[in-house]
């Protein structure tokens, strides 16, 4: 393009007010767009940071959650003696079996009841996540009617603090410990000792069976093994795998939602820029008369326009994304279908996101600001001039 | 022997509106030495302008020839027209049509960017063009911190730069105060007598016209005749 970046700049630049409203405008939708794929972006982070690479989640065939599932303590002692898991230095094998229910709690402050896990876990269950670390108390003791609770879960419900009690199951249940998950989905969850809470709960069975593998290349012939036992009527997948799969109806959600908004705004944003960008035509007819007249052809002027609104539409995404940013500092809590629990987690931005913003600001830029530069590539020279 | 730059041979144009053909030159005849000024005057409507936009290459006509330096512009395309006009013509107009966002520097360069010329190549080009219009101390200010006189400087300033063959000066007065317009005549005779370049000048003004070699008279699309 032959006509300079400073004259597309300055053009900008001389009609303040207008650049500034259109770009807020763009701005606006941008921050919304940022916002639902940083939302996206939070869930899927928080899901799969939920999962340990080599660890495998085993659950019932033909079920989605661990709290559908059902395991029996024989599957799981099969589970158990398989060589493909691994042992740890006193050459116990490293997996734990553990339960899942549900029970409601009120939110501090408010009168609706929420869903909350209570994971019950062994030992084990602790040491195979390691991102799991205890931030405050003491862990559960085992046969004890004791919780540890996810540092989203502390101070957000009524009793979930350190020393209060909560009431479920027919016993009181005293709160130890706050734990940190790494920004995973046991930060929403409590856990206790696996064994008191199936007795408080009277089940039998367990929900699912994490174990660790013993080589990272073990997971097929473990497959292979679980299928060729009949007795073993179980889905195993990778814990990463599991987690993602969790979240997938929520992201679906939370991506229709939001680009039914972004595309709705976004018409919005793009009358707003295709209106500037005409208005900006019209104020300077004489202006491309007179390039069109010094030897600039067509396709530099439509360069030269396609290229402000482009810059209008950087703008508008810049502006987006700043503000956006200050997302990050949320922590959003919300139903997660598929394991009808609470689930919370954070906006995430990343690279990609960042990209995928700019890029969806000025692809508003270049829609909006077609075919005003079409118009303005395609005035006649003397018809421009005329307008001096 | 003569050196026609310009010749024109039974020139028409005629625009369509409706259905309807609207002559506004006919069978214009008229021959432009090179190094010539020559002013075109006649009344409004007259078709002075029209012949000067087609001259300039602005604008095709639609009947006769027109040549410049011995090529038929006419035949030319449109994006070979803009290369022929950034290499032949400069450009003069009554309201300076300077870019406001631009500096006085800026704007004499702009049809430098059509060249191949190096960043320093026209720097030394552009400033040895300000100083010709007495305005290098001046490159650094917009159009609207210059007068009237001195948008147009720096307008001859870009219609010079490229060191055209034709200038083209639509009206460069009909803007001006009369000493504003005085000074841009006498320049405008400096570059024909001393650069020898060749001068076609649209004016109403009898007075800006007298600047000129020759004056060539229009009424109704016609050419009446021409005098010195």
């Amino acid at each position: 393009m032959k006509i300079p970046f400073s004259y597309i700049f300055r053009n900008l630049w001389t009609r303040k007010l207008t650049t500034t409203l259109t770009a807020a405008g763009m701005g606006l939708v941008v921050f919304v767009f940022a916002a639902v794929l940083m939302m996206d972006a939070g869930l899927k982070k928080t899901m799969v940071g939920t999962g340990t690479l080599d660890n495998v989640l085993a659950i019932r065939t033909g079920v989605e959650t661990e709290i559908q599932s059902s395991i029996t303590r024989d599957q799981a002692g099969l589970l158990e003696a398989m060589p493909q898991v691994a042992r740890s230095k006193a050459g116990e094998p490293m997996i734990s079996k553990e339960t899942l229910v549900l029970i409601s709690l009120i939110k501090s402050g408010q009168e609706k009841g929420s869903n909350v896990v209570v994971r019950g876990v062994s030992p084990m269950g602790i040491a195979l996540r390691p991102q799991v670390t205890l931030v405050q108390g003491r862990m559960f003791r085992s046969g004890a009617s004791e919780l540890v609770v996810g540092r989203n879960i502390n101070g957000q419900f009524d009793g979930a603090e350190i020393g209060q009690t909560l009431r479920f199951a027919q016993r009181e249940w005293t709160i130890v410990g706050v734990f940190d998950g790494g920004g995973s989905a046991f930060d929403s969850e409590m856990w206790g000792d696996v064994e008191q809470l199936m007795q408080a709960f009277r089940r039998l069975n367990y929900s699912s069976v994490i174990l660790k593998l013993a080589q990272a290349e073990s997971f097929d012939p473990l497959l292979k093994e679980i299928a060729a036992d009949v007795r073993l009527t179980i889905d195993a997948k990778r814990e990463q795998i599991f987690y993602e799969d969790q979240s997938r109806a929520l992201s679906l959600f939370i991506s229709i939602l939001g680009n039914v908004l972004t595309v709705i705004f976004s018409i919005g944003a793009i009358i707003g820029a295709a209106i500037t960008m005409y208005s900006s035509v019209a104020m300077r007819t004489a202006e491309i008369g007179t390039l069109r007249a010094l030897g600039f052809r067509r396709p530099s002027i439509l360069a030269a326009f396609l290229g402000e609104s482009l810059l209008l539409g950087l703008v508008g995404g810049l502006a987006g994304l700043f503000f956006a940013t200050f997302l990050q500092a949320i922590t959003i809590s919300t139903l997660n279908f598929q394991s009808f629990s609470q689930l919370a987690f954070s906006f995430t931005l990343t690279p990609k996101i960042v990209a995928q913003t700019l890029l969806f600001s000025m692809l508003m830029g270049f829609v909006g600001g077609f075919l005003p530069a079409l118009r303005a590539a395609r005035m006649k020279i003397v018809d421009s001039l005329r307008a001096a | 022997m003569s050196d026609t730059l310009v010749e024109i041979k039974n020139l028409a144009k005629s625009y369509t509106r409706g259905d309807q053909d609207v002559p506004v030159l006919r069978d214009i005849t008229l021959n432009i030495e090179r190094g010539d000024f020559i002013s075109l005057m006649g009344p409004s409507g007259s078709g002075k302008s029209t012949l000067l936009n087609l001259i300039a290459g602005i604008d095709k006509p639609t009947g006769g020839i027109l040549r410049i330096d011995g090529e038929d512009i006419s035949k030319l395309s449109e994006g070979e027209l803009a290369d022929w006009r950034a290499s032949n013509i400069g450009f003069i107009f009554q309201f300076y049509n300077l870019m406001p966002v631009l500096t006085a520097y800026e704007n004499v360069e702009l049809p430098l960017l059509l060249t191949n010329l190096s960043r320093s190549e026209r720097r030394e080009r552009i400033e040895m063009t300000l100083n010709m219009v007495g305005l290098s101390d001046r490159m650094d200010h917009y159009p609207n911190e210059l007068s009237g006189g001195q948008q147009q400087r720096v307008a001859i300033a870009r219609a010079i730069v490229t060191d055209p063959t034709i200038l083209v000066c639509d009206e460069p007065t009909g803007d001006l105060d009369k000493q504003s317009a005085s000074d841009v005549l006498n320049m405008l005779k400096e570059l024909n007598s001393t650069l020898g370049k060749t001068i076609i000048m649209v004016t109403h003004d009898a007075h800006a016209a007298e600047a000129a070699r020759r004056i060539v008279v229009l009424e109704k699309g016609e050419l009446l005749g021409e005098g010195v």
